[in-house]
C-alpha cells in the first residue's frame, strides 16, 4: 500500500504544479500544457487508488474513469490549441 | 500503462506540432507581483498537503466500501472477461456513448475556428522504408488491441490511438490527408462510432425496452462491434486535430468568402 500512497502523492504534487504554472504563466501554449500535467496528475492518483494489494485484482472502475478521462482531455486539449493558433493568427492580422 | 503511454505520446505530438506554430517562443511569467506569487505559491503548497492528506485516509485509514467485486461478479454476464471493457462498454455505456459526443464536439470545434496546417514534403527514402512497415504495423496492431480487449488490457480508446498514431506517421512522410478519406466518407467516420452506439442503443431499446440493456447472449458481439466503430471514429477525430483544422474544401462556401475577406 505504501507504493500506492507514493504514486497517489506524487499525482497530488504533479496536480498542484500544473495548477501553479497554469495560473502564473503569460503563454497560452504553457498554460495548456499546465492543465495537461494538472490532469496526468489527476489520472496518477485514480489509478494508484485502483490498486488494492497484491492479492487482489485491481478496481477496474477507476482504469476505466481514467481511460474516458484521457480521451476527453486530449480532445479538450486538441480544440484548445487549435482556439489558441486561431488566436495568434488573428493578432498577426 | 499502455493507455497513459498512448494517451502521453499523442497529446505530445499535438503539443509538439503547436510549439512549431509559436512564432515567438518565449514562455515569459507573466507580470504579476511578487505578493502573487508567493500566495499562489503558498496556495498550491497547502493544497498538495490537504489532498495528500485526503489520500492518505483514502488508502490507510478509511475502510473502503467499493464497487470492485460487484464489478467483478457480474462479469460473467457482461459477454467481455475484461472488467475494465465490461465497466466502459457495459455498465457504463452511457459514459462511454457521451465520450465520444465530446470527441465529436471537439473535432467540430478545431474544424470550426481554422483550416488545415499546410502539409510536409516528400519524405527521403529511409523515411519512406520506414513508413512502409511501420504502418501496416500499427494497424495490425491497432487490430490486436481492439480484439483482445475483451479479456486482456486493451480495447477502442488504445486501438484507436494506435490508428491514429499511424495517420501521423503518415503525415509526417508527406502524405497531407494523413490516410484520412475526404468529403462525404470523412463525416461518415467521424460519426460511425456514436451512430452505430446509438443504433445499438435505440435496438436493444426495441428489444426489451432498457437503452443500453443488451440482451445477455449477444452482449460480446455488440460491444466488439461498437469498439470497431469507436475506434475508426476516435482515430479519425484524433488525426484531424493533429491535421489542425477542416480540410481544404470541407465547406467550400464559407472558405471561398474568407479567402474574399482576406484578399479585400
Amino acid at each position: 500500500m505504501t507504493q500506492a500512497l507514493i504514486y497517489a502523492l506524487t499525482g497530488a504534487v504533479l496536480f498542484m504544479l500544473g495548477v501553479r504554472s497554469t495560473l502564473l504563466r503569460d503563454s497560452l501554449l504553457a498554460r495548456i500544457l499546465g492543465l495537461n500535467v494538472s490532469g496526468a496528475g489527476i489520472f496518477l492518483i485514480f489509478v494508484s487508488l485502483a490498486y488494492r494489494g497484491d492479492s487482489m485484482p485491481t478496481d477496474p472502475i477507476p482504469h476505466a474513469l481514467v481511460l474516458t478521462g484521457l480521451v476527453v482531455a486530449i480532445s479538450a486539449t486538441a480544440l484548445a490549441l487549435a482556439l489558441n493558433r486561431r488566436l495568434r493568427e488573428m493578432d498577426d492580422e | 500503462m499502455a493507455e497513459a503511454a498512448i494517451g502521453a505520446g499523442l497529446s505530445g505530438a499535438l503539443l509538439l506540432i503547436a510549439l512549431r506554430d509559436e512564432t515567438d517562443s518565449n514562455l515569459t511569467a507573466l507580470k504579476v507581483s511578487q505578493v502573487t506569487r508567493w500566495l499562489v505559491d503558498l496556495f498550491s503548497l497547502i493544497m498538495t498537503v490537504l489532498i495528500g492528506w485526503v489520500l492518505w485516509l483514502t488508502i490507510y485509514v478509511e475502510p473502503v466500501e467499493r464497487l470492485a467485486p460487484l464489478a467483478n461478479a457480474m462479469l460473467e454476464h457482461s459477454g467481455v472477461s475484461n472488467p475494465v471493457t465490461a465497466v466502459l462498454l457495459n455498465y457504463r455505456g452511457y459514459d462511454t456513448l457521451l465520450e465520444l459526443v465530446v470527441v465529436l464536439a471537439a473535432v467540430l470545434g478545431v474544424m470550426v475556428v481554422g483550416r488545415e496546417r499546410r502539409g510536409y514534403r516528400q519524405a527521403g527514402p529511409v523515411f519512406c522504408g520506414l513508413v512502409h512497415w511501420l504502418v501496416p504495423l500499427l494497424i495490425v496492431t491497432a487490430g490486436y488491441l481492439l480484439w483482445i480487449g475483451a479479456h486482456t488490457p486493451g480495447g477502442a480508446f488504445q486501438a484507436g490511438a494506435t490508428l491514429a498514431a499511424a495517420g501521423i506517421v503518415l503525415r509526417l512522410a508527406g502524405n497531407d490527408a494523413a490516410g484520412l478519406p475526404e468529403g462525404m466518407w470523412l463525416r461518415w467516420l467521424l460519426v460511425a462510432g456514436i451512430g452505430l452506439f446509438l443504433t445499438v442503443g435505440l435496438g436493444v431499446t426495441l428489444n426489451d425496452g432498457q437503452f443500453l440493456q443488451y440482451p445477455k447472449a449477444w452482449s460480446g458481439t455488440l460491444i466488439l462491434l461498437i469498439e470497431s466503430a469507436a475506434t475508426a471514429s476516435i482515430a479519425a477525430a484524433l488525426v484531424l486535430a493533429y491535421r489542425g483544422g477542416r480540410p481544404d474544401g470541407w465547406l467550400s462556401v464559407a472558405d471561398k468568402d474568407n479567402d474574399r475577406e482576406v484578399s479585400s
